[in-house]
């Protein structure tokens, strides 16, 4: 079996795997990331959703081969010293969630969608997330919590360090 | 859903990739974002029994001009291709059909090369690459060969291209005055219809024109009856629901699925023909 190495959230992990395992898997059940969530497995629905190398991908559709000497970012990697990243902390203050089942993805798109266009409009947030499914909020909310998220920009690290609440954590990692 | 196993391998270089190619005697895909591949593994309607993977193959994602023609790497994946400046100024048609793809995620990954070669029927790419008459370039064991995009698409999922074969890139000369128009299926975001216009334009009489349809049929094909009614005659509005209103009514053979049925297809043929003519002309 290949040896690989992914560094993920900024720790390298390696591993050896079979060639067939998903990177989804891998980070699931190998690396017990359970924040990243396997949707459709068809490639549609986003749940799955992790950035590769800073850009949104979906790890159902990646096998963890492929990523072998990429850095990988999950939910687990945004919040930093238990401080929510602003998409988190937009999500938290717009209600940008109900069975959180989407919401990893969605806001690991939110992060890309970020990064290529800063300040987007709410069409460009609408095709920004088209790649991902929610079927509790209608979008509406989502689309608030990415707005609150780009008023405060999007730092390294969040300005206003905040505590983490136990249920706030839980609520925005898909809880597990 | 697991894919059956296969043994995995990453290229060096291109020559490398046709080497490892050629060894596995058939027995291998080439692999680069997967965004068609993985999908179809994971399925176990493709089972190959070892994959090369040529992502990382730096000389391969270029997007270049070059001798006063565009060059596109089969690796440059479908977010490059439609944010690319020179792209973007040169031949917008390419960019938007490159933007129009799938989703953010899948556009981040899926490349280029993988697209052509798999050739999809609801495919963008396929349709664009005949509105800018593209070279594919292919390189195998006895060396480089060219293919132009009108006769590379032969049939479903069907190409002109050996098994041993690998595609480089594609090269054609600018087109400014292009642009892509497509009815997308609401989840998949593949092309119920997409067509792909690019017209030669002087002094507001278009001197040429070619319109690639996809989503339609069994492959790619171009409207050949809507650019003999473009060419030569002013660029107006009149003159493009013209020749966009009968568009399609020479293709035998469409598709019907559960998102649209052939009368649909056929209705839809000349509408988005008009918008991607005007979208063109708007850029003339």
């Amino acid at each position: 079996m290949p040896q690989i190495s992914i560094t993920v959230n900024g720790k390298v992990r390696k591993a050896r795997v079979e060639p067939r395992l998903l990177l989804v898997h891998f980070l699931r059940e190998q690396l017990l990331l359970t924040g990243t969530h396997v949707g459709c497995d068809t490639s549609q629905c986003g749940a799955c959703t992790v950035l590769i190398d800073g850009r949104s991908a979906k790890s159902c559709t990646i096998f963890a081969v492929q990523a072998s000497g990429s850095k990988v970012t999950t939910i687990e990697g945004l919040a930093t010293d238990g401080a929510l990243h602003p998409l988190q902390e937009g999500f938290w203050e717009e209600h940008g969630l109900q069975c959180g089942y989407c919401t990893p993805g969605m806001i690991l798109s939110a992060v890309n969608l970020l990064k290529d266009t800063p300040r987007p409009t709410e069409r460009q947030i609408r095709e920004g997330i088209a790649g991902n499914f929610c079927r509790c909020t209608g979008y509406q909310h989502i689309v608030n919590a990415i707005q609150h998220a780009a008023k405060k920009g999007l730092p390294k690290r969040a300005k206003r360090a905040r505590r983490t609440p136990k249920a706030a954590a839980s609520a925005a990692t898909g809880g597990r | 859903m697991i894919s059956s196993s296969f043994d995995y391998a990453r290229a060096t270089s291109l020559d490398d990739a046709i080497k490892r190619l050629g060894a596995a005697g058939g027995a291998a895909k080439l692999v680069a974002g997967g965004h068609s591949l993985v999908p179809l593994m994971k399925l176990r309607l493709s089972e190959p029994q070892a994959l090369i993977d040529i992502a990382r193959i730096k000389a391969l994602s270029n997007i270049s001009e070059l001798d006063g023609h565009i060059e596109i790497g089969a690796t440059a994946v479908h977010h490059a291709v439609a944010t690319s400046k020179l792209l973007r100024r040169q031949c917008p048609g390419v960019a938007d059909a490159a933007g129009e793809i799938g989703d953010p995620q899948v556009r981040n990954r899926g490349t280029l090369g993988g697209s052509l070669a798999h050739a999809d029927p609801a495919a963008d790419y396929p349709a664009v690459m005949l509105a800018v008459d593209a070279e594919i370039h292919l390189k195998g064991p006895k060396g480089w060969r060219m293919v132009r995009a009108d006769g590379f698409f032969q049939g479903l999922f069907t190409v002109d291209l050996a098994p041993d074969e690998i595609i480089a890139g594609v090269r054609f000369a600018p087109a400014p005055v292009s642009a892509y128009a497509k009815l997308r299926q609401r989840a998949s975001h593949y092309a119920i219809v997409g067509v792909a216009a690019a017209l030669q334009v002087n002094d507001g009489t278009i001197q040429s024109a070619r319109v690639g349809l996809t989503g339609a049929g069994a492959h790619a094909v171009r409207l050949s009856s809507v650019e003999r009614a473009l060419a030569g005659q002013p660029l107006t509005d009149a003159v493009i629901a013209s020749a966009a209103g009968h568009a399609g009514a020479e293709v035998t053979h469409l598709n019907a699925d559960i998102h649209a049925s052939e009368d649909y297809r056929r209705a839809m043929i000349p509408v988005f023909t008009r918008r991607a003519l005007e979208g063109a002309m708007r850029r003339a």
